[in-house]
């Protein structure tokens, strides 16, 4: 529901487009999905549109007698930068003094619930999009609160104060520091409307503003949740089944129970009805010990043992027939009738991918039978909190949540099943008081589950005389991420948004155009990885198009542009930049270079991408990029151009040689970083500058919007330096 | 289990343990310092690197019993160290970290390069810093924080 309020600026408020786009995620999902369900939200729906949510302040902002302004931050923080700037946000509306800002990670609570998904949840790459507002309105509430205290007690009016640094100036020269006012502006009343800012007034919003956790980062003190160390707290490691499902039939904990500083073996429930072994230790290394001395059977009876290479030719014949169809425009056999010498068919392979975060899954559980506390880097507070809860049979409210920094997550701590957490309480329920910090080690993540669905596209084209394409059909073959979870009511006739989204929404302009879908069941479990369908969706679509402009003998700009939508003036607008920025390298590449480009529009965000690329030691070098953004009113620039530069080497992890997840006989075949290997710094480009639009439009999101255009832009380089289209990820060889 | 003397960061320390404890968890769990991370355990990430010696290990698959004499320096001793200080002040300069879990690898692998290389080259850095993974992929913000932390020493 989108907040209103006496905003008298040209910023508009999210939009209703923007709520749409945002349902159509992932994360947009949950919000149908939970928000229904939840109480306090069917309160909020049955007010009128027109009366805003009043968020009360003093659960955000705290300003203490040092001066000190606490700031909560509704989201987890694992990397994207809302730890700064969100406060930002609300700072630069209160006049807070910057300098005196602290930032803290919200707990689990109703009040810091996504504005618009009704629950707390990061995704969809909706932190600084949903929250803007609310940010903007609780930092203008406070500052209000403290000037009528002021006015108060000056006894002159409101409008007669201003304000600056976290101090508010009487019209006689009178100045009191917030600090001083705190106490009587508590006792004030929340206004219900207040004037925001216009952005030329912004202080902070809009600058390059340093992170707020840098520091602690830095000097190793900063605590991350598998940083804790709790008084008599205990370490569990689980054992979990092989094959997806499988339970345990027996086990022999004789040896493991004789490793020194094990206390406790025992049998509890995981993820999709399997079964596996928890050993809880003193410490990591005797519970590591302890599950490597454990014998156990298994039973995988009646469980799918998922076979990669089997999948791809089943893959392979369901992609020769229609899907549910997404999108129907114009006439769907309009490809039949082209040319067989205007036509071009063209199948596309994604392997499984597994985010890897650097911190490795953990949650640390203390139940004492009533209550129950909890510390976790999740993204997704409001199931995690209620699946620990229904283990324990406890209500939700009686558990205590903390939110813990992550070492990254990438879509991999928003789970709906939240798995991990559940088998956390599972232990925690045993070992009654103790306080247990599940630990997932790097082999239980990689073998784990949970991955980028491997998908399947075959696109056929047809072009028109002019070498622009006038039928398009495509059929993608890819496991539903939402369906059979909570979210699954967001699946629209039996597609999965997140399955098609990037095609069913593309840019371009082809008449003509079909798109349906199949959604295979297999047994292996799948989630968002960071940019969701748009990893794969981006590839096929910037690939082709280039394919078709070097086939049209147009340069891949140009082709591009003609072909782009007369509304897609976010996307043409980064293209624009792009060009413009990249000029000056682009032409004058060294010998054996390519110039490879892309553009793709995600989340609100539009994204063009060059990149200067050769071959070295068989492998894709690249150079430079040159990246330009369009997402709406930049925020903190400094973040996105990180975010921007950093994600081009994330989303690379789909063109490293050993970047894909594969099973055989229903055995992942990755153990660890030496079978699934991430890009390294050799890996990433040498140099990546970031250019943003300027815009005052409401912002869209920057977590996700750097993935999708890396991979096609790198590959569309090396079609030019090798002559091959590569179509098969990942590039295990050039 | 065993009785090790280590020097951690100029201190004498004291533990007992099963003698394959690799130091990385004697150090976040005996010794309570927490900067050096967890990210692999087979020493493909860097996330736990630690000087030994002066040379940039990864303390995830060396046993505690094999550390013997050698001093340990960690993260938690960088901000003493002058090379150390640079490097976090240029981290902190640049902005470099996102989520922030593998800096402390990534740093103790920059002030390595940078005590022995006083001016590194870029095929020194990438040959330097390319076992370190950055899942964020914040690479090319530690490349200019390392050639910034360069130019002041």
């Amino acid at each position: 529901m989108p907040l209103t309020n006496t905003n008298t600026n040209d910023l508009t408020l999210i939009s209703r487009r923007n709520f749409l786009r945002a349902s159509a995620t992932a994360a947009g999902g949950l919000l149908l999905a939970l928000y229904l369900d939840s109480p306090s939200a069917a309160q909020e729906k049955s007010q009128p549109p027109s009366k805003p949510k009043v968020y009360p302040p003093d659960a955000f902002v705290e300003i203490r007698p040092d001066g000190k302004i606490v700031i909560q931050v509704n989201r987890l923080e694992f990397g994207q930068g809302v730890h700064t700037a969100l406060p930002m946000i609300l700072a630069d509306e209160m006049d807070a003094d910057w300098s005196q800002v602290v930032a803290e990670l919200a707990p689990a609570a109703d009040v810091y619930k996504d504005p618009l998904f009704g629950i707390q949840l990061v995704g969809g790459s909706g932190s600084i999009a949903h929250s803007f507002q609310q940010y903007r309105e609780l930092g203008a509430r406070a500052r209000a609160l403290l000037v009528a205290a002021a006015a108060a007690r000056w006894k002159v009016t409101p409008e007669q104060c201003r304000t600056e640094q976290s101090v508010v100036y009487g019209p006689s020269g009178q100045s009191a520091r917030y600090a001083e006012l705190a106490s009587e502006a508590a006792r004030g009343t929340v206004p219900a409307s207040v004037t925001l800012k216009n952005p030329s007034e912004f202080r902070l919003v809009g600058k390059r503003v340093k992170r707020l956790d840098s520091g602690p980062k830095c000097d190793g003190s900063l605590k991350f949740g598998l940083d804790l160390n709790l008084t008599n707290m205990k370490v569990a490691i689980v054992a979990h089944p092989p094959v997806f499902g499988a339970k345990v039939r027996s086990f022999d904990d004789k040896e493991a129970r004789a490793v020194e500083g094990v206390r406790d073996v025992f049998e509890i429930p995981v993820a999709r009805g399997g079964t596996g072994v928890a050993i809880v230790a003193d410490k990591f290394w005797p519970a590591k010990q302890g599950r490597d001395r454990l014998k156990i059977e298994w039973d995988s009876s009646g469980v799918e043992r998922a076979d990669t290479s089997q999948l791809w030719s089943k893959y392979r014949e369901l992609a020769r027939t229609r899907g549910n169809v997404a999108v129907a425009r114009g006439d769907a056999q309009a490809v039949e009738r082209i040319a067989a010498s205007r036509r071009l068919v063209a199948e596309y392979e994604f392997p499984y991918l597994a985010h890897t975060p650097m911190e490795p899954l953990n949650t640390t559980v203390r139940f004492d039978g009533e209550r129950a506390e909890v510390w976790v880097g999740s993204q997704f507070q409001t199931g995690d909190q209620a699946a620990i809860a229904e283990v324990l049979g406890l209500k939700p409210e009686q558990v205590t949540f903390h939110t813990e920094m992550a070492g990254g997550g990438f879509g991999r701590r928003a789970t709906p099943d939240s798995h991990v957490q559940r088998e956390a309480a599972e232990i925690a329920k045993r070992m009654r008081a103790v306080p247990v910090k599940l630990v997932w080690t790097r082999e239980d993540d990689v073998r784990g589950g949970y991955y980028r669905p491997m998908h399947l596209h075959r696109v056929e084209i047809g072009l028109g005389a002019d070498g622009m394409p006038a039928a398009w059909r495509h059929v993608i073959v890819g496991q539903s991420i939402i369906a059979d979870t909570p979210f699954a009511m967001m699946m629209k006739d039996n597609i999965d948004p997140t399955t098609v989204e990037g095609v069913n929404d593309t840019q371009y302009d082809i008449p003509n155009f079909h798109l349906s879908a199949h959604h295979p069941k297999v047994n292996v479990p799948v989630l968002w990885w960071r940019s969701v369908g748009h990893t794969h969706s981006a590839f096929v679509m910037e690939t082709l198009i280039d394919e078709l402009a070097a086939r049209a003998r147009v340069d891949p700009f140009a082709y591009r542009r003609r072909l782009l939508k007369p509304e897609a003036k976010k996307l043409r607008a980064a293209l624009d930049l792009m060009e413009a920025q990249s000029a000056s390298w682009r032409r004058s590449l060294p010998k054996n270079h390519a110039l490879g480009i892309a553009c793709h529009e995600s989340f609100g965000t539009g994204v063009a991408c060059a990149v200067d690329v050769s071959i070295e030691k068989k492998r894709p070098r690249i150079h430079r990029a040159t990246v330009a953004v369009n997402c709406g009113l930049a925020v903190n620039p400094l973040t996105i151009e990180s975010q921007f530069q950093a994600g081009t080497a994330f989303g690379l992890s789909q063109l490293m040689a050993k970047g894909a997840i594969t099973l055989r006989n229903g055995i992942v075949e990755q153990r660890n970083f030496d079978g699934y290997v991430p890009p390294y710094m050799p890996d990433a480009p040498v140099s990546v500058d970031v250019h943003i639009v300027p815009s005052t439009e409401a912002p869209s999101g920057c977590g996700e919007p750097p993935v999708p255009v890396i991979s096609p832009a790198v590959v569309n380089a090396l079609a030019r330096l090798t002559g091959k289209r590569y179509r098969s990820l990942p590039l295990v060889t050039l | 289990m065993a009785t090790y003397q280590l020097n951690v960061n100029g201190e004498r320390k004291e533990v007992t343990v099963d003698p394959s404890t690799p130091l990385l968890w004697v150090l976040r769990e005996e010794f309570n310092m927490t900067g050096t991370k967890y990210g692999c355990g087979i020493s493909a990430c860097g996330a736990c690197t630690v000087h030994v010696a002066g040379v940039a290990t990864r303390s995830c698959m060396l046993p505690v019993s094999l550390v013997g004499e050698r001093p340990v320096v960690t993260i938690e001793a960088m901000g003493k160290d002058p090379v150390g200080r640079a490097v976090q002040d240029a981290w902190v300069e640049k902005d470099v970290v996102q989520c922030g879990y593998c800096q402390s690898g990534q740093i103790m692998s920059a002030v390595a390069l940078l005590k022995h290389t006083r001016k590194p080259t870029d095929a020194n850095i990438e040959e330097s810093m390319g076992g370190n993974i950055c899942r964020c992929g914040t690479y090319v913000r530690i490349r200019e924080a390392i050639k910034t932390a360069a130019q002041r020493l």
